[in-house]
């Protein structure tokens, strides 16, 4: 449990950690909360050259409300995500999220940004950042970049983010009226990382039509996605229990789940199917101004 | 919690535990905590192979890396350093010595290959990843069943098979019990292998002296005086020049009750730089390379009447012991064959075992030891007799419970159980349940549309403690005191037993006050260091408070005696009628005749005016031999419920009735207890070391081998009843291993019960969603050609 040698930065302005990315390329990491580098570079499945930490970038730490959109800094904590009024407010969905990230030590440490540029299968953010439609900021020495959430997941481990960026920013748009959305989730009784998660957003119609709907997929494949076969079986429909179950089954459409000691391909399907549909009810349930 | 019901000023009330107060504010010092004057790290190259042929190390990378001082191979410890110590003896058991470093031949992934020794951590993992070893893989075998097979790859090909050794005990007439019976229902179970985790991994630090000629050794170890003789053995080093002291321990569980390579190791490279020389676990390798527990398959047949009353038990266990024997690896599954009837009358049985040689870990004493793994067989034997027989599972325990008169009680593989009353356990587990209503409760849910599926779970235990009397036990099983009462009337205690979290300097200063008439204060529990303490045999096998409690008690008794000679003669009044209370020596007839205990004390040192025959000074040592061992028992009770869409296992209500005779500490008892069943909780439902079939760990870390946590439990209730053991003063009898012999399968027999009316018989551990979800699933949709209904 001990890292092999590493050169350590740690630069005061996001100017100056864009020259030091721009300057070391590939043999740089970027150190945000920790919770991901530095496990592995314990374990030496990580042995970066220089380390670059922005931890110390305060201005990276904001949860703001800016042109009618919920902004987020990269490194707000998982705890600073719970812990925010105007999240709870504006985006409840998020602090639920945050809510069920590890331990508390965990959450006090870890980042949104770190998190969502590691991009592990079975973090739970990536879910919520799908279902809201979220846009994700990279910024490098050459300006910024915006990135639909939906774009964002390319693979295992893997996003559009390109060297040189930093992610510095998530921004969410602000949900309309009888909108409601939940994340329900089987965690790894380990890791607490979730075996399947799901995130779904739901704005009813009249007549509690499902006027739209986005489903966050999370835990089950090499990377987050959108179930989309799901979402197209319910626009337009008015959300009845056997059609949000039969809705529910398609979110692994065309998907190869994981399989490993913690669950099967099999069951990861089954389990996805199951959290979906729960997720959904209750993000239905609360777009109707009920507690769920 | 119901405790002894004598006038005390001490024993039998909840006290907060003497040494918390360093613990939590991290003033206290474990092994790694330790740091001497050029002081070096030692690391282990291990084996990424199960099995392979060693053909060459090369070290000549590593030797040249900064910061390096020694590395050695088998090749350099041959001669120099003995195997590692087996204290089991089995008659025709096949040896497996595991050498200090993999001589020839790596084991098992983990296996020690090299010891590399470098001025700082950081220089030693870079030097360590430099050490070349050239590996030709060798065929390997993980699976115990397969080892047994005659096509089976061969852990050692000095042996011609796998079979480590065969143990039988017979007891009664079994053929008669199985043609007298009316059913005969046979269960098939695992119990999977496990990790122990302690908090604290395991650490050594050693350090030589050559002009005294004295090796130092700090080890997180549970047996401190077992540790110093099988290292001077090792070494070939006079015992009297070895020093071994064992400061605060973070938890053992059993896999601190063993001597290590490493501690070897650190011995010997100690020596040969002449600097101290620590090394310090992490937690892959502690996953790898510390013992494993528990990894056994059984076959039970009950031979039943209609009415419940079981006659026999035929059981064949088969005993996974990894690829060598650590200090008990075979001895452990024989105290599975001792245990196998529980605390049932059952007059008849026969209980085979056949311990395998895998390219695993050892397995080895994991709290319980053996008595988890012949509970849980038992226990899910008797839900299947229920079942099958469609009696209440309560009932069928009382019926062939023996009755608290019947006590002692033979049963038929040859123990004598000392004390108990179990239906008095079942009895106030039932009532704190409330039972019925639980049942009422079950069958309305059963009824009902929702789906829910409600499971209630009992498990009856009786399990072997105080271990033991020396006949039964390797390395002796007495153990030892010396007290000291000092000039200035502090008591010095000073003990064999070596605690790893147990709470033993309270509760031993709870005696030792209450003996002396003085207060917890005044007593000082010293223990760990061989130097400072007489021969003791260690903490282990719900030990220390019933046999370690007692030598001091008895070694108290000798200064009490002495104390009120003196006194009687100062204050001419007969001893027999003087008593210790409150620091003063009083007469029982005439409370006028009186003196402080600072004062008699200081009458023994000053020696001006002894009784005839009285040495002067106060101190008294014991060695404390038990006639028999203690037997605790209990019933528990689960309440589940299980998702029937995921097979999520809600754990929401646990009862636990147990009886460990007298209570010292019910704090105490209680921390043992809750922590025990939240053990079990990991067996049943989380944790299993997974090896995939090229012998790799795949659950090598915490972030994939599930120990239970807070959000996982329910509020565990625990109560007892008191039925005091005969055996020793204390009437105590142990309770550091109860609560995991009594919970696993109680928590299994909870799922077990809710999944009932599916037809669902057998899930294996760990109750994973996965398993659950499967076995709803095969009930419910009877897809593969293998429909299960509901009977």
């Amino acid at each position: 449990m001990i890292p092999a040698a590493f050169e350590y930065f740690a630069p005061k302005s996001l100017d100056e950690a864009l020259r030091l990315v721009a300057r070391h390329g590939d043999e740089a990491k970027l150190l945000a909360g920790g919770h991901s580098l530095l496990p592995l570079m314990k374990l030496r499945l990580s042995a970066p050259r220089y380390v670059v930490d922005i931890g110390r970038i305060r201005s990276l730490r904001s949860i703001r409300e800016e042109g009618g959109r919920i902004v987020i800094g990269a490194l707000a904590t998982h705890h600073d995500v719970e812990a925010s009024e105007l999240l709870r407010i504006t985006c409840p969905l998020l602090p639920e999220t945050a809510a069920e990230i590890g331990d508390v030590q965990v959450r006090n440490r870890g980042t949104v940004g770190g998190s969502l540029a590691h991009a592990d299968p079975a973090a739970d953010y990536p879910a919520a950042i799908l279902a809201l439609d979220a846009e994700i900021v990279a910024t490098s020495s050459s300006g910024t970049r915006v990135i639909p959430a939906a774009e964002y997941f390319v693979d295992l481990l893997t996003t559009q983010l390109r060297p040189g960026e930093i992610l510095t920013e998530v921004r969410i748009p602000r949900t309309g009226e009888n909108s409601g959305a939940a994340y329900r989730k089987l965690h790894q009784p380990a890791s607490h990382f979730a075996l399947a998660g799901a995130a779904a957003r739901v704005t009813l119609g009249p007549g509690e039509k499902i006027e739209s709907v986005a489903i966050g997929i999370t835990g089950v494949a090499v990377n987050a996605y959108r179930a989309t076969a799901a979402e197209q079986m319910l626009i337009g429909k008015k959300a009845a229990p056997k059609l949000l179950a039969e809705a529910a089954e398609k979110v692994t459409d065309g998907i190869d789940p994981l399989g490993d000691i913690h669950a099967s391909a099999a069951y990861r399907r089954a389990a996805a199917a199951v959290y979906a549909r729960r997720a959904l009810e209750a993000a239905i349930a609360r777009a109707g101004g009920k507690k769920a | 919690m119901a405790t002894a019901a004598k006038a005390t000023k001490y024993v039998g009330k909840p006290i907060k535990r003497k040494e918390d107060p360093r613990l939590v504010q991290g003033i206290a010092h474990y092994v790694d905590d330790l740091k001497l004057v050029g002081m070096l790290h030692m690391g282990i190259v291990r084996s990424p192979y199960a099995h392979a042929r060693i053909r060459s190390i090369d070290t000549t990378k590593a030797r040249s890396a900064p910061g390096v001082v020694s590395i050695v191979t088998a090749e350099d410890v041959d001669g120099a350093i003995g195997p590692v110590p087996c204290g089991a003896m089995i008659p025709d058991m096949k040896p497996a010595p595991r050498p200090v470093l993999a001589t020839g031949e790596a084991r098992f992934v983990g296996e020690g290959v090299a010891a590399v020794v470098a001025s700082d951590p950081y220089a030693l993992q870079d030097a360590m990843e430099l050490v070349e070893v050239d590996y030709e893989p060798l065929p390997v075998v993980v699976d115990p069943e397969k080892a047994l097979r005659k096509d089976s790859p061969r852990v050692h090909d000095v042996h011609a098979d796998n079979a480590a050794y065969r143990w039988e005990l017979e007891g009664g007439d079994i053929k008669k019990a199985f043609k007298q019976a009316d059913r005969v229902i046979k269960v098939h179970l695992t119990n999977q292998r496990l990790i122990p985790v302690a908090m604290e991994g395991r650490a050594v630090l050693a350090q030589y002296d050559r002009g005294d000629n004295r090796i130092t050794l700090w080890s997180a170890s549970q047996i401190p005086h077992i540790l110093r003789t099988q290292i001077a053995a090792m070494l070939n080093f006079p015992e009297y020049g070895v020093y071994v002291i064992v400061p605060e321990v973070g938890g053992g569980f059993g896999s601190k009750l063993n001597v290590y390579s490493e501690e070897a190791l650190a011995c010997y490279l100690a020596m040969k730089i002449e600097k101290p020389v620590k090394w310090t676990e992490g937690r892959r390798e502690n996953f790898l390379a510390t013992i494993h527990g528990r990894d056994q398959i059984a076959d039970m047949e009950f031979a039943v009447k209609r009415d419940g009353t079981v006659l026999g038990l035929r059981a064949h266990f088969i005993a996974d012991l990894g690829a060598y024997f650590q200090l008990l690896t075979p001895l452990i599954p024989t105290l599975t064959g001792l245990m196998c009837v529980g605390p049932y009358k059952i007059p008849n049985v026969r209980a085979e075992i056949t311990g395998v040689f895998t390219n695993k870990m050892s397995t080895d004493a994991y709290r319980g030891a053996g008595r988890p793994e012949a509970t849980y067989f038992l226990e899910r034997g008797m839900q299947a007799v229920a079942t099958e027989l469609k009696i209440d599972p309560a009932e069928l325990r009382r019926k062939n419970f023996p009755k608290a008169k019947e006590f002692p009680y033979a049963t038929a593989t040859g123990l004598i159980y000392d004390s108990a009353n179990y239906q008095g356990t079942l009895d106030l587990a039932l009532k704190k349940s409330e039972y019925k209503k639980l049942r009422r409760e079950q069958a309305a849910a059963r009824k009902s549309k929702t789906g829910r599926l409600m499971g209630i779970g009992l498990g009856s235990y009786v399990e072997i403690c105080a271990l033991g009397p020396s006949s039964a036990m390797p390395s002796g099983g007495w153990e030892s005191a010396t007290v000291r009462i000092e000039p200035t009337g502090r008591v010095r205690v000073l003990t064999g037993s070596s605690p790893h979290g147990q709470g033993e300097e309270t509760s031993f200063s709870q005696i030792a006050a209450d003996l002396l008439g003085v207060t917890m204060d005044d007593v000082i529990i010293v223990h760990g260091d061989t130097s400072a303490v007489p021969y003791g045999i260690g903490t282990f096998g719900s030990r220390s408070l019933a046999v370690g409690g007692t030598a001091m008690y008895r070694a108290i008794e000798k200064l009490r005696d002495k104390l009120l000679k003196i006194a009687g003669l100062v204050l001419s009044e007969d001893p027999a009628n003087l008593v210790l209370r409150n620091k003063q020596i009083v007469s029982k007839r005439d409370p006028k005749k009186s003196m402080s205990f600072a004062d008699a004390v200081g009458a023994a040192y000053t020696a001006k005016a002894l009784p005839p025959g009285v040495e002067p000074g106060l101190e008294a040592t014991h060695f404390y031999e038990p006639t028999n061992f203690t037997f605790s028992f209990g019933t528990h009770i689960a309440v589940v419920d299980v998702d029937p869409e995921t097979g999520d296992v809600k754990l929401r209500k646990y009862i636990a009735a147990d009886d460990c005779g007298n209570v010292i500490n019910p704090l105490l008892v209680e921390g043992q207890l809750q922590g025990g069943i939240v053990q079990s909780v990991g067996q049943a439902y989380f944790e299993e070391a997974v090896y995939d079939d090229q012998g790799q760990l795949l659950s090598g870390e915490l972030a994939d081998y599930a120990i239970p946590r807070a959000s996982d439990l329910p509020w565990i209730e625990t109560y007892n009843t008191v039925t005091p053991t005969p055996v020793n003063p204390l009437g105590a009898k142990g309770v550091g291993e109860a609560g995991t012999i009594g919970a696993t399968p109680t928590l299994v027999n909870a799922v077990l019960d809710a999944l009932a009316p599916l037809g669902v018989r057998n899930i294996d551990m760990p109750l994973k969603r996965e398993r659950v979800w499967k076995a709803i699933r095969e009930a419910t949709a009877g897809p593969s050609g293998r429909p299960r209904r509901a009977k």
